[in-house]
């Protein structure tokens, strides 16, 4: 594959309410935030690729409310709907098509303005599967309760996970929620969805991240700490929730797999320094270590016992905080590739990962993590 | 290295205003279904897929991973783009990426809408501002109309110029079985049919359709395996411009200008009503056939209507324009778009049938949507260099 960098990165505070912005002053944030990083201005981008979901915007064309917001005038552009990464992903392909040397990619979302079981129980079938009151949350404790009880992790073990998280949140200042909990406070908090508590649960929050990518020729000229994509990949699993073995992601290994080939990695917890993954409920992130390859199946909450992914394990995951701790939905994965490139790029500050050279990059779309993609970024 | 992609088959549904014989996966599935067996190739040939529609239409939220059944994405790389009315467009140009991008060699591209599910004027309303301009908005055929008096002012254009149009991609949709209606109309028939908004009449406007259509797009050394007669996408470009409905200058349509010639600069072309041979343009009513004609620089400014009476547009002309019928007989909107991409294909590779123009080396197809954005994407015989 050939080479394509990150060479600039911008994001909002994610926060439970942005009362004083909207979609496009946030986009706007973002895109400046991203050039400054750079060092470039809009001149130098060459297209753009816009990430928003029509549902959680209740905007159809959802794209147009950000227009101007991220200079998109006189140059190419097209929108993603989806989570952030696939976003990335698309306007990776658009350098490696050599018809740009640049692009930049910029992701939106106000949760404070959405409802959540609404735009999500819109997942499901209308007809077949709606009814039956379907939405993120219950979905999901489905997906906890098949895969913990396939594989015995316990509710503290997912707790662990929030109490990490939310811990590491502290050391990030665009994160919404950081706090110091107890793996008691977290088992004692308001059952939401059977296993799923309160603070098991990501928020919903508001915020916006920009991602500028460019080929190597440009990424020279641009950077001298350019964060190359070494490895990507994306595919998705069937839909319907009882099509699934809801305890397995076939597509997730599958996509792990092919961002590894890429990558020339075969160990990926000696080889990858620190992990960001799409974390929207604290079982997920113990399922995602699993088939991502960092234990065998079902070693998920052994894992966590053993401290292997705290800040100062043999493989830190999630030092930004996770989604657990921000959720602007749409914009995670987004963020999730910026804290993976800041950690690389030695620039991740109170968050940073000593000496990390090599991380990854995790997003999902779809149903109880129906759909993901993944990058393995480097910087030398 | 960046692959030379083709076009290698397309599929379509046969368009019409209700399927209420199949849910959307399903309508989904019958056009890929027809695609691959169009082409020949297999799902497991496929590397990667694109889809798009406007999911307020139906209602359904992350349709990529709701459609994978219909799709044949299980266990593919999928990702959804989606632009408004451009979407057919928007999909067509991401297959081109993917397969120019040297990661994907195959790739099918799903553009479908289920227009009998939605309250399509209710659904497109939200895409303008809550606070600035929904007010004002009151959906697709009105902000045209405004686009048509403005024109109409500029220039004298008449109400029988634009009727003129109409009966041509009437006319031309009779040759085309996929197309939704089948009307053969006169001039009189569109002036006389009912007021929507002034100026445009029913005869004037699309359709709302049920239908999908799905392209197969390869790199060069897959192409010229899955067929003698690929086509090859010689340039494409996008431009979006505005956000702002009251930011538009009506009497110029500035992104189809614009894109038009990122498109002919990239493919050396000068003289496009001698450089094409048939294009299918983004035509969702009759006022459209004229302005937009202009914008793509058949002819300058209020010289359309000359051009569209002397018949050039015409099947037997020097520059056909939308023989499958084009937008006005068909609008299934997610697909819209990729329908014109198809169709230009379909005329490149000889397979267009009844509606086949003749000894075709360039076919032009645009699109349209949103706050007045323009696609082009630019098809040719001869594998570009």
């Amino acid at each position: 594959m050939d080479r394509v960098a990150i060479v600039g990165v911008g994001q909002t505070k994610h926060e439970k309410r942005k009362r004083g912005e909207t979609f496009d002053t946030m986009v706007y944030e973002v895109t400046y935030k991203a050039l400054e990083d750079a060092g470039i201005t809009i001149r130098e981008i060459d297209n753009v690729v816009t990430v928003s979901n029509d549902f959680w915007d209740g905007r159809t064309i959802s794209s147009m409310a950000i227009q101007d917001a991220c200079g998109s005038y006189n140059k190419n552009i097209s929108t993603v709907e989806g989570d952030g990464t696939f976003g990335i992903l698309y306007g990776a392909l658009r350098i490696l098509s050599e018809n740009f040397g640049t692009t930049l990619v910029v992701s939106h979302m106000k949760g404070s303005e959405s409802h959540m079981n609404l735009i999500t129980n819109a997942m499901f079938d209308p007809i077949y599967e709606r009814n039956l009151g379907l939405d993120a949350i219950t979905s999901s404790a489905l997906q906890a309760r098949a895969y913990m009880d396939k594989y015995g992790i316990t509710e503290e073990q997912c707790a662990k996970v929030s109490v990490k998280n939310h811990k590491n949140a502290k050391n990030n200042p665009y994160a919404h929620l950081a706090m110091d909990l107890t793996v008691d406070e977290v088992m004692k908090s308001r059952m939401l969805a059977e296993p799923i508590k309160l603070l098991d649960c990501s928020p919903i929050s508001d915020g916006a991240a920009a991602v500028i990518l460019a080929s190597e020729k440009k990424a020279a000229m641009i950077t001298d700490k350019p964060v190359w994509i070494k490895g990507i990949a994306h595919c998705a699993d069937a839909y319907h929730l009882g099509d699934r073995d809801l305890a397995e992601c076939a597509a997730l290994a599958e996509t792990s797999k092919k961002a590894y080939e890429m990558a020339s990695i075969n160990d990926p917890v000696r080889e990858i320094d620190v992990a960001e993954v799409y974390d929207a409920f604290s079982y997920q992130e113990l399922m995602w270590y699993e088939l991502l390859g960092f234990c065998g199946r079902g070693e998920g909450g052994r894992l966590i016992d053993e401290r292997v992914t705290e800040r100062n394990g043999l493989l830190p995951v999630n030092p930004s905080g996770g989604c657990l701790s921000a959720h602007p939905v749409m914009v995670a994965g987004m963020v999730r590739v910026i804290e993976a490139a800041l950690q690389v790029r030695g620039d991740a500050v109170a968050r940073q990962i000593p000496g990390a050279k090599t991380a990854l990059a995790h997003g999902i779309n779809g149903p109880c993590g129906q759909s993901h993609c993944i990058m393995i970024l480097e910087c030398n | 290295m960046a692959n030379r992609v083709a076009i290698v088959g397309v599929g379509q549904t046969h368009h019409k205003s209700k399927r209420l014989d199949v849910n959307g996966v399903e309508l989904i599935n019958e056009a890929v279904l027809r695609a691959i067996e169009e082409t020949g190739v297999s799902l497991r040939d496929i590397d990667a897929i694109v889809i798009g529609n406007m999911d307020h239409f139906e209602s359904i939220n992350y349709v990529d991973t709701w459609s994978v059944d219909g799709s044949g994405a299980y266990m593919k790389p999928i990702l959804k783009v989606t632009t408004g009315g451009s979407t057919g467009t928007s999909i067509a140009m991401a297959g081109y990426y993917h397969v120019a991008s040297g990661l994907f060699d195959t790739v099918l591209v799903i553009g479908w809408e289920k227009n009998s599910e939605s309250d399509t004027t209710g659904a497109i309303i939200t895409c303008s501002d809550p606070v600035w301009d929904r007010f004002s908005y009151a959906g697709a055929i009105p902000s045209l109309a405004a686009e048509a008096t403005a024109y109409m002012k500029a220039y004298g254009i008449t109400e029988r110029d634009a009727a003129r149009v109409a009966v041509r991609d009437h006319t031309h949709a009779l040759n085309n079985p996929f197309a939704h209606l089948h009307k053969n109309i006169t001039i009189d028939d569109v002036l006389n049919s009912p007021m929507l908004s002034y100026p445009i009449k029913l005869l004037d406007v699309c359709p709302r359709s049920d239908g999908a259509c799905a392209v197969i797009f390869a790199a060069e050394h897959k192409a010229k395996k899955i067929t003698d007669s690929p086509a090859w996408i010689h340039a494409v470009s996008t431009r979006h411009n505005f956000g702002w409905f009251g930011d538009l200058e009506y009497a110029r349509i500035p992104s189809l200008e614009l894109a038009s010639k990122e498109v002919y600069k990239k493919a050396g072309i000068r003289e496009p009503l001698k450089e094409l041979d048939v294009i299918e343009l983004y035509q969702p009513y009759s006022f459209a056939g004229l302005k937009w004609i202009e914008a793509i620089g058949l002819c300058g400014p209020g010289e359309a209507p000359k051009l569209v009476w002397d018949g050039v547009t015409d099947m037997d002309g020097e520059l056909p324009i939308n023989p499958s019928g084009g937008v006005l007989a068909t609008n299934c909107i997610g697909a819209t778009g990729l329908i014109r991409v198809g169709e230009a294909a379909l005329q490149v590779m000889g397979k267009a049938d009844n509606r086949q123009v003749s000894d075709v080396k360039r076919a032009l197809a645009t699109g349209f949507g949103g706050c007045f954005w323009s696609d082009v994407v630019l098809l040719g015989k001869d594998m570009p260099k």
